[in-house]
């Protein structure tokens, strides 16, 4: 395992360990260095796009694989990020549609649709990829300011 | 999560506790319809006070029972706001669409 991973996550797509891995990414936030509103940010991000994988790429059914990985990435420092905190979840469900990635409008009052939406608010960088039969989902949140990073 | 209800004449209460997400927000969303699409009950107020989290299935389940409590002309209520609870309210912009109380009190003099 590289020296940059933090910790490394396999799971199979069951909604009740959902509560697990949240409790998980707010304890790994906190020790990282984020303040309570960015851990909040992460964990919603990161429970949202498991709920996503859960419902959308498994249909719903348990019992199939998810991993997530949690890796250390250089600081940003022309934008005065500190270090980020890069979370790839990978699974192993259909070719998402990339017409449902963009999220709805928020201007209908609605049901549904706002996981996306969540997600993108919450973090620095969301991408998306697809590579022999794995879809990736990479997300990262910058500690802010400069003084945060591992070389001060 | 665990949910309870108090019951009095024109308006029940949703005590709502522990994390409200994929696993469990049917079973709130469920209660919710139950009350203002079957019963109609005129106000339905929703307590999450001891809600922690809440994800945007259980924003979508709230979202319903608003809907319903449009349809059939009753209200739906919501007090006892944590911080993330807040902030998915506010990144969906549905924050100033709910009827939303600091606390109890407020919620029932409304």
């Amino acid at each position: 395992m590289s020296k940059d991973v933090l910790l490394k996550v396999e799971l199979l797509s069951d909604p009740n360990l959902l509560c697990v891995v949240r409790a998980t990414i707010e304890q790994l936030t906190e020790l990282f260095g984020f303040p309570p509103p960015e851990r909040r940010s992460v964990t919603r991000a990161v429970d949202e796009a498991l709920t996503n994988i859960v419902r959308h790429a498994y249909g719903g059914q348990p019992g199939h694989p998810i991993e997530i990985v949690f890796r250390r990435v250089p600081p940003q420092r022309a934008a005065n990020r500190g270090d980020g905190l890069e979370i790839l979840l990978c699974d192993r469900g259909p070719a998402v549609d990339p017409l449902k990635l963009r999220g709805r409008r928020l201007d209908e009052i609605k049901p549904g649709g706002l996981g996306l939406h969540f997600i993108r608010q919450s973090m620095d960088t969301v991408e998306f990829t697809r590579k022999r039969g794995v879809n990736q989902l990479r997300l990262i949140k910058y500690l802010q300011g400069a003084r945060h990073d591992s070389n001060s | 999560m665990q949910i309870s209800a108090r019951r009095t004449e024109n308006t029940t209460i949703f005590d709502v506790s522990g994390d409200i997400d994929l696993a469990n927000s049917p079973e709130m969303r469920k209660a919710l319809l139950g009350e203002l699409r079957e019963k109609r009950t005129p106000r339905v107020i929703v307590n999450l006070t001891k809600v922690r989290y809440i994800d945007s299935s259980g924003v979508a389940s709230l979202v319903e029972g608003l809907k319903a409590s449009r349809d059939t002309g009753t209200r739906l209520l919501l007090f006892g706001l944590s911080p993330a609870a807040r902030e998915v309210l506010q990144l969906s912009r549905l924050l100033k669409i709910f009827e939303v109380f600091e606390n109890e009190e407020q919620a029932l003099a409304s």
